[in-house]
C-alpha cells in the first residue's frame, strides 16, 4: 500500500512503497506484453494531464496509462486554459476537483508546484516534473528497467552524467536508487552540480572515468541548449568533448553494462548517434516500462483511494 | 497628565532594579522607590519596564499597497509588539523617493497617531539605481536615512555619491546588501535544502560582496554607513574585522534569522521566503554571537506583511517577506535571553538604544527628563504564536505554533498609553 494520495517525490517515498511500485511495473509489463489493453483497474474514474510544459513521452505515457486501466482521460494545455487569464493554480485545483477528477498528473517549471495542488485538491496528485525539484516516475522507470536488466538494484553502480543541476531525473534517481542500495555516481562540469548533493548520498566524481569505471548503467542527461547561454558551459563542442559519452568509454564500464537516457536526446551531444543505438542503449525499453510505470502508479493510488477517502 | 508606574522591574542600561517611574507630560518627571501615588497608578507588579522599543526596519507599505498594510494597521500591530517607534522602508508605490511621499507618511501617522512613524527616503530615484532622490528634501522633511531597501545600489560609483552627499545632511544610507547578478533569481540559501527542493539557491557570496564594498566605500570615505539584515556568518565576520579596525559601520539582524535555518523550507512553506533567505545553523549562531558582542548592533523585523494571495502561490512566485513586528520582541527575549545569555540590558541596547543612537532619534533610554516612551512586558507569560491573530494585515509568518516567552503588557509613547493588553 502506498501512504498518501499523492506521488509528489522519492524524497518522500519510502523503500517499501517503491518496491511495491516496481512490483507492479513487472504485472503491468506483463498484461502489455500479453497484448492486454483494456483492464478495467480505473474503470469509473478519470485522470487528467495538467501539462505547464511541453512534453511528448511523459504526456502520452500518461494518457496510454490512464486509457489503458479503462479511466476517461482528459487533457488540459495550460497554454489553452485559463491559466493564461492569470488564474492561480489553486483555484484551478479546485476547479478540476468540482470536475470529479480523481487523478492529475501535472508538470510544471516550478519546484513544489505539484504539492502546491496536492495540497488543495481532494485528487490524487502525480508529479510528471517540477521545475528542479523530482520526476519521480521517470526514476521509477528508470528503476525498473535497471531492475529487468541486473534482476536487483542493490549493489548496483550507477553513473548519472550532464546537468544534474537542472535535472529533477538525476535527483530522483538518487533518492529512489540510493534507498534500495544502489551507489550513484554524478559527473558534471562545477557549474552545473547542485551544492551538497554528496550529502544525498551521491559520489561526486572528478573525471569521467571514474564515473564510468566498473558502471552497470550509464545515464545521460539532456541539456537544455539555453544553458549556454546562461555561461554555465563555453559551447556545446566543447561540453560534448568533455562531458558527452563515447563509445571507447563503455569498454571501462561492467561489460553488462546499459546506456539510458530520459529523452529527447540531443544526438551527438550527451550521446553519439553509436552510443544511442549500441547494443548497450535500453532508450526505447525506457518508453515501455515508462507506461507500465504509470499504470502501475495509477492502480496503486486507486487502491490506495478505495482503501483510505 | 501624570500618573505612576508602581512596582515593575526598571530595565535601565546597567542593569535591573525595582522603580517606580513618575509620568508627566509626556516626560518620565521621576524616578525612585516608593514614589508617593500622584494621579493614576499603573500596577506593574510583576512587569518588566523597557525604553521603547524601536524597529528601525519595517515595511508598511502605504502609499500603494493598502491591502498587504497601512499606516493604521502597522502602526496598531507595531504598539500591539512594544514598539514606540518604527522607521518605514521607502519600496512603496510610489517610492518614497521625495518630499511629497515623505510628508503624506509622516502626515498619515500623526492622523493615526499610535507609534511615531520615521520615514526612510530612498537613495535614488525610484529605486532604481541610477540617479539620486532628492535626499535633501527628503531629510528636510523628516525622512531620518535613506535605503534602496529590497535591492542594492549595483553601481558602485552611485552608492559612493549617495554616501557622501547623504552625510552633508546627517543621514545615513541603509544597505541591502545582495549583488544582482550573483543573485540571479535566487530564492533561497544555496545548499543543502536548495538542492534538496529543486529551488534556485543564493550563495552567501551574493550577500557578502555587497557588505564588504559597503564596508570598503565607507572606509574609504570616513562616512557611516549601516548594513541591513544580516543573514551569514561570513557577513558577520566581514563586519566585525572593519569594526575591530575602526570603520563606522553598524549593523542589524532579524529574528528569524537567529531562529531558524533553512531545514524550513523543505515543505515549500512560503511563509519562509524572504530576502535575504534563512541560511543555516552555522549563520544562525554566528548572528547570535554577533548580537552578543555587538557586531551587530540592532535588532529590526524587517516587517514585510503581505496578503494571502501574495503567499498562497507557487514558492518561486511568491513574494519575499515575514510578518515580523508583533512577535519580534517574544521571539528575542526567549531565543537570546531566556534560552541564551543575554541579559535584559543587553535587549533593550539592541532593541531600542542602538537603533535611537544610530539613525538619531528620541528615546532609547530611561531616565529623568527622557521622553516617556516605553515598553512594559510581562516576561513570564508564555504563549503559542498564531498568525491569524496578528493585528498586522500581513498573517505571514514561519513562527506559527512556536511557543515564546514575553508579552507586551502596555506600549506607552510620549506619555500616552497606545496599547495595553488588557
Amino acid at each position: 500500500m502506498l501512504k498518501t494520495k499523492d506521488l509528489l517525490g522519492l524524497y518522500h517515498t519510502s523503500a517499501e512503497e517503491i518496491c511495491e511500485i516496481l512490483e507492479r511495473t513487472a504485472h503491468m509489463k506483463e498484461l502489455l506484453n500479453q497484448g492486454k489493453k483494456s483492464e478495467k483497474t480505473l474503470a469509473g474514474t478519470a485522470l487528467l494531464t495538467l501539462f505547464y510544459e511541453n512534453s511528448t513521452r511523459t504526456r502520452t505515457s500518461f494518457e496510454l496509462a490512464g486509457k489503458y486501466l479503462g479511466a476517461h482521460e482528459v487533457n488540459i494545455a495550460a497554454a489553452s486554459s485559463s491559466v493564461q487569464k492569470g488564474e492561480t493554480l489553486i483555484d484551478t485545483g479546485k476547479t478540476l476537483d468540482s470536475l470529479k477528477v480523481d487523478f492529475i498528473a501535472i508538470r510544471h517549471p516550478l519546484a513544489g508546484a505539484p504539492k502546491l495542488l496536492a495540497e488543495n485538491v481532494k485528487a490524487s496528485v502525480i508529479n510528471a516534473g517540477d521545475g528542479m525539484n523530482e520526476h519521480p516516475t521517470q526514476a521509477l522507470l528508470d528503476m525498473f528497467t535497471m531492475r529487468e536488466k541486473f534482476g536487483k538494484i542493490k549493489g548496483l553502480k550507477v553513473a548519472i552524467l550532464g546537468d544534474i543541476k537542472h535535472s529533477r531525473v538525476a535527483k530522483s534517481n538518487l533518492f529512489g536508487l540510493s534507498k534500495l542500495g544502489a551507489e550513484v555516481y554524478m559527473y558534471a562540469p562545477a557549474t552545473l552540480m547542485p551544492k551538497e548533493i554528496e550529502k544525498l548520498g551521491a559520489h561526486v566524481c572528478r573525471s569521467m572515468d571514474e564515473a564510468i569505471e566498473g558502471a552497470h548503467c550509464v545515464m545521460g542527461l539532456r541539456i537544455q541548449l539555453e544553458r549556454q547561454k546562461g555561461g554555465l558551459f563555453p559551447s556545446l563542442s566543447e561540453y560534448s568533448k568533455f562531458y558527452g559519452v563515447k563509445d571507447a568509454m563503455l569498454e571501462r564500464a561492467d561489460k553488462n553494462v546499459i546506456v539510458m537516457h530520459p529523452g529527447p536526446v540531443n544526438r551527438g551531444i550527451e550521446l553519439t548517434p553509436s552510443v544511442i543505438e549500441g547494443e548497450n542503449s535500453v532508450i526505447c525499453e525506457q518508453v515501455t516500462n515508462g507506461l507500465a510505470t504509470r499504470m502501475a502508479v495509477l492502480s496503486l493510488l486507486r487502491e490506495y483511494r478505495e482503501n483510505n477517502l | 497628565m501624570k500618573y505612576v508606574i508602581k512596582n515593575g522591574s526598571v530595565v535601565f542600561s546597567d542593569g535591573v532594579r525595582p522603580c517606580d517611574i513618575l509620568v508627566e507630560d509626556g516626560k518620565i518627571a521621576k524616578i525612585g522607590e516608593n514614589l508617593p501615588a500622584e494621579g493614576e497608578v499603573i500596577d506593574a507588579e510583576g512587569l518588566h519596564i523597557f525604553p521603547g522599543l524601536i524597529d528601525m526596519h519595517v515595511h508598511l507599505r502605504e502609499p500603494g499597497y493598502e491591502g498587504k498594510e497601512d499606516i493604521e494597521s502597522g502602526s496598531k500591530a507595531a504598539v500591539a509588539g512594544g514598539f514606540t517607534q518604527v522607521c518605514c522602508m521607502p519600496n512603496t508605490n510610489p517610492v518614497n523617493d521625495n518630499a511629497v511621499v515623505t510628508t503624506y507618511i509622516k502626515y498619515r501617522a500623526e492622523k493615526v497617531n499610535l507609534c511615531k512613524v520615521n520615514p526612510i527616503g530612498s537613495i535614488t530615484k525610484g529605486e532604481k539605481g541610477e540617479e539620486l532622490a532628492e535626499i535633501g528634501k527628503m531629510a528636510a522633511a523628516g525622512a531620518v536615512a535613506i535605503s534602496d531597501d529590497g535591492r542594492s545600489v549595483m553601481d558602485s560609483k552611485i552608492m559612493r555619491l549617495a554616501m557622501e552627499y547623504a552625510n552633508d545632511f546627517n543621514i545615513k544610507c541603509l544597505c541591502h546588501c545582495e549583488d544582482e547578478n550573483l543573485v540571479d533569481g535566487g530564492v533561497v540559501n544555496e545548499g543543502l535544502n536548495s538542492t534538496i527542493t529543486g529551488l534556485k539557491g543564493s550563495l552567501r557570496a551574493a550577500e557578502d560582496i555587497m557588505i564588504a564594498r559597503e564596508i570598503a566605500l565607507s572606509e574609504s570615505l570616513d562616512i557611516p554607513v549601516h548594513i541591513c539584515h544580516v543573514s551569514t556568518y561570513s557577513g558577520v565576520e566581514i563586519i566585525r574585522s572593519a569594526k575591530a579596525r575602526g570603520v563606522k559601520v553598524t549593523a542589524e539582524s532579524c529574528p528569524h534569522y537567529f531562529w531558524l535555518t533553512d531545514d524550513v523550507i523543505r515543505d515549500f512553506d512560503t511563509n519562509t521566503k524572504v530576502n535575504p533567505p534563512i541560511r543555516e545553523e552555522k549563520d544562525r549562531q554566528a548572528i547570535i554571537a554577533g548580537l552578543m558582542d555587538g557586531t551587530l548592533d540592532c535588532i529590526v523585523t524587517d516587517h514585510a506583511p503581505h496578503g494571502k494571495k501574495d503567499k498562497q502561490v507557487e514558492y518561486s512566485l511568491a513574494a519575499f517577506g515575514i510578518s515580523g513586528i508583533e512577535t519580534s520582541f517574544s521571539l528575542s527575549y526567549t531565543k537570546l535571553v531566556k534560552e541564551g545569555e543575554m541579559t535584559l540590558s543587553q535587549l533593550a541596547e539592541r532593541m531600542s538604544a542602538a537603533p535611537a543612537r544610530i539613525l538619531g532619534l528620541e528615546g532609547g533610554k530611561i531616565e529623568e527628563g527622557g521622553v516617556a516612551d516605553l515598553t512594559i512586558a510581562d516576561l513570564a507569560a508564555k504563549y503559542v504564536i498564531d498568525g491569524e491573530k496578528f493585528v498586522s494585515k500581513g498573517k505571514n509568518t514561519p513562527f506559527n505554533g512556536t511557543e515564546v516567552y514575553g508579552r507586551v503588557a502596555y506600549t506607552i509613547v510620549d506619555g500616552d498609553i497606545k496599547y495595553s493588553a488588557k
